[in-house]
């Protein structure tokens, strides 16, 4: 028996063959010198090289943002038997797989009408038409939600139509709700996309319900949690809610899609929110969003065409908490149980025992903006000082939201808030003024690598850690973990620095 | 190989002038190509003697991809051997029809219908460049040398400006330049002087005077140019001169458009643009 020794790709590269391989590159590329390359990197690291970088215009590097269908396909997939189907490109809908699929470690089902160079000239209409027909034949979905990726945008496809198109010539049936959304990718970001998607989702699927199945109220409370990639989430608020008593339906609730129990047999749509209730939910008694920024035509939409209560609450830190239920109090009448106000006492200890470490830590924050809103009053809460906060999705509004936060406390007065910048403007910052810790997604693991700052993985998307995403960050139990995570950060890096000293200690 | 692009307004006459003059090269020995770049496809339809060719874009929907299509299906030949491809596009209202131009273009060139010998193509494009797809003609080297069609109609010089500011960004990215003005006449008051002087203003030459004849609509009542259906006629001679004349042209610039001011202010001093100040 021949045996094949496979090496392992961490070591594969650091074999001869392959550094006389890599320096004769260099040489056919005619490759700067080593000593060129620090001299290079050294020079990247002063206050010269951030005011070049900052000035730069027509290159972004690393941006914390990703497109709009991104955001459609993950708020799609949170309905009962829904197709995710996009309008548009394969390479654009593979890649909106393989995102989820590299966050979460899950299989991941979306749709591409496979739009060539024809479609691009003659529109999408055959696309859309077989593209349904074949959908509905093969994955018998119970919703197909349609989005779009720039080509079918830049055409001009008209979604409205072409679904109408597909129903009056039988390929689909009349009743399959195809609620549909358009989402430019060279507008906006994700959170635009899930918020689109969603205001189609809902205004589809709810449309001549008003007052059905019943005309009385459901005393339902209907929860929108925006773009949140933590199905830890999703479990916990349904779990708070249930523990207060308070009838409630998770719209795009993706836990069971992201985080589905293995049963050893896959399952193509394993969980989403129920239609029936979706479809109720313009019945219900209010609406909340615990994202601001991933919801604002969705819940002006509710606010306006369903007239319920509306109201944005973001449980992330105790303040916030606290608020959140606060108002979930005063709108359904029901009080905060005991359990709820236990887990509130072990969150307040848990930030007492971890204070010490905390306290006086300087921050750096790239991000979403709502996960960024919730963090920096959660480390204010904890006497971290934020200094650089880098939100390349966030807007003018989003700044002056923040800013409005952070002056509410002296440890905020140092901060700066970046919008529209990378996480190659971060570096620099990094360099010129460094702080202690940094949190931030996957990508922020180049920051750690070239400036030694300790990362907290905490956003999206999380390709290089695995389960985070099950851990809630919402609520009591969230606030919990995020003292874990920081916490425990600081004292690796404790140990990491006294580790051949008097002072690498057992006890922390 | 002179390859030549040929804008000007929508109606202006760009596909009869363009289709004349090409017959007139032809005559005096030179081989020729047109190629129709609009959606409407009837540029080709007076050398090939019929209402509308088979469109590259014709085929492409028909097959669902270009890939499938061979080159004889599409460039067809016709008067005195010139040879003939027209884009075509999606029906009005849907898709892209700029996608459209760039991918027979793309097609064309990659099947080889640019023969060596070949010594005139001319590209006949949609009246208003709307978009990127239309620029396809004067983009990545291909054509060099733009005529303009226009008359001494106001819109038809707008857009002859206008065209000019398209041109003289290519012309700065690359080495598109302008070779002149046609003037395909409507008898409008003083037009000669005036294409004459418009002409100046935006660096270039009014390359030829068309007068007007209705010897062009007999001929094209019968899908025809002049030089085939009438070639003793003296509106066949015309478009001799012209084809002589871009033959032989070697003013070729960069052009300088106008504001829109002085466009104006050019309109007042002929009188064609009444004074707003006068008017009141």
């Amino acid at each position: 028996m021949i045996r094949l020794k496979i090496r392992d790709h961490n070591d594969l590269f650091q074999g001869q063959e392959y550094i006389e391989q890599f320096e004769r590159k260099r040489e056919f590329e005619k490759g700067p010198s080593d000593e060129e390359i620090r001299r290079v990197a050294e020079w990247t690291k002063t206050e010269e090289y951030k005011e070049k970088n900052f000035a730069r215009q027509h290159i972004k590097i690393n941006p914390a943002k990703a497109c709009q269908p991104l955001g459609a396909v993950f708020c799609a997939s949170g309905f009962e038997g829904t197709m995710p189907f996009v309008q548009g490109a394969q390479g654009c809908v593979a890649y909106f797989r393989s995102h989820l699929n590299r966050h979460f470690k899950e299989p991941f089902a979306a749709i591409s009408t496979s739009m060539t160079e024809d479609a691009a000239v003659f529109g999408g209409l055959n696309n859309m038409l077989e593209g349904l027909e074949n959908a509905y034949a093969l994955y018998k979905p119970k919703m197909i939600a349609v989005s779009t990726t720039c080509m079918a945008e830049v055409i001009g496809d008209d979604l409205n139509a072409f679904i109408k198109q597909a129903k009056e010539k039988g390929l689909i049936p009349k009743d399959l709700p195809v609620p549909f959304a358009h989402t430019p990718s060279f507008v906006g970001s994700y959170i635009t996309g899930y918020d689109n998607m969603m205001k189609g989702i809902l205004s589809g699927i709810t449309a001549g319900k008003k007052g059905e199945p019943n005309s009385r109220t459901t005393n339902k409370i209907n929860f929108i949690p925006g773009f949140d990639t933590y199905t830890g989430d999703y479990f916990e608020l349904k779990r708070l809610m249930n523990m207060m008593g308070v009838k409630h339906t998770v719209l795009a609730d993706v836990s069971n899609v992201f985080d589905s129990p293995n049963t050893g047999k896959h399952t193509l749509y394993p969980g989403g929110t129920p239609l029936a209730d979706a479809m109720d939910s313009i019945n219900a008694d209010a609406t909340i969003a615990l994202q601001k920024y991933s919801t604002f035509k969705t819940m002006e939409y509710v606010g306006k065409e369903w007239s319920q209560k509306t109201a944005v609450l973001t449980p992330i830190g105790i303040k916030n908490t606290d608020r959140f239920f606060d108002e979930i109090s005063k709108i359904t009448g029901k009080p905060v149980p005991q359990e709820i106000e236990d887990e509130r006492g072990r969150a307040v200890d848990a930030m007492i025992d971890s204070h010490p470490y905390v306290h006086g830590k300087r921050f750096a924050l790239v991000g979403d903006p709502d996960m960024l809103m919730g963090l920096v009053s959660f480390l204010m809460e904890m006497g971290g000082i934020p200094v650089h906060i880098v939100c390349t999705m966030g807007d003018k509004k989003f700044t002056e939201d923040l800013n409005a936060l952070l002056s509410e406390s002296p440890f905020g007065a140092e901060a700066k808030v970046y919008t529209g910048k990378d996480m190659w403007h971060l570096r620099s910052l990094l360099f010129t003024e460094p702080v202690d810790l940094l949190i931030g997604n996957s990508y922020a693991k180049f920051l750690w690598r070239d400036t030694e700052t300790p990362l907290i993985r905490i956003g999206f998307p999380l390709f290089d850690r695995h389960h985070l995403h099950r851990y809630p960050v919402i609520g009591y139990q969230g606030t919990i973990n995020l003292v874990s995570s920081v916490v425990n950060t600081v004292l690796d890096e404790m140990d990491r620095k006294t580790i051949n000293t008097t002072s690498f200690d057992v006890i922390r | 190989m002179r390859q030549i692009a040929v804008y000007g307004k929508g109606g202006i006459g760009k596909s009869t002038t363009t289709q004349n003059t090409v017959a007139g090269l032809s005559e005096a020995g030179y081989k020729c190509m047109i190629v129709g770049c609009d959606p409407k496809a009837d540029a080709t339809r007076l050398i090939l003697h019929k209402k509308a060719q088979t469109t590259v874009m014709d085929l492409a929907r028909e097959r669902g991809t270009v890939e499938d299509l061979e080159i004889d299906e599409v460039l067809l030949t016709g008067f005195n051997g010139i040879r003939c491809a027209e884009s075509g596009g999606p029906e009005p209202g849907v898709g892209c029809a700029g996608r459209g131009v760039i991918t027979a273009i793309n097609f064309l060139e990659e099947n080889g219908a640019y023969e060596a010998d070949t010594d005139f193509v001319f590209y006949d494009v949609l009246g208003d460049v709307v978009c990127g797809g239309f620029a396809m003609p004067i983009r990545e080297g291909k054509a060099k040398e733009i005529y303009i069609v226009t008359s001494g109609e106001m819109m038809a010089m707008y857009a002859a400006n206008n065209i000019s500011r398209g041109i003289l960004k290519y012309a700065q990215s690359g080495g598109v330049r302008l070779g002149g003005l046609i003037c395909n006449s409507r008898k409008t008051d003083k037009e000669y002087e005036l294409i004459a002087e418009l002409a100046k203003r935006l660096n270039t030459h009014m390359i030829h005077f068309v007068p007007r004849d209705n010897q062009v609509q007999r001929a094209e009542l019968r899908r025809m140019t002049v030089i085939e259906y009438s070639p003793d006629h003296q509106q066949a001679d015309e478009y001799r001169t012209l084809a002589k004349k871009i033959a032989e042209n070697r003013n070729l610039v960069i052009p300088t458009p106008m504001s829109m001011d002085e466009l104006e202010q050019l309109l007042m001093d002929f009188g064609i643009l009444e004074n707003e100040e006068a008017v009141a």
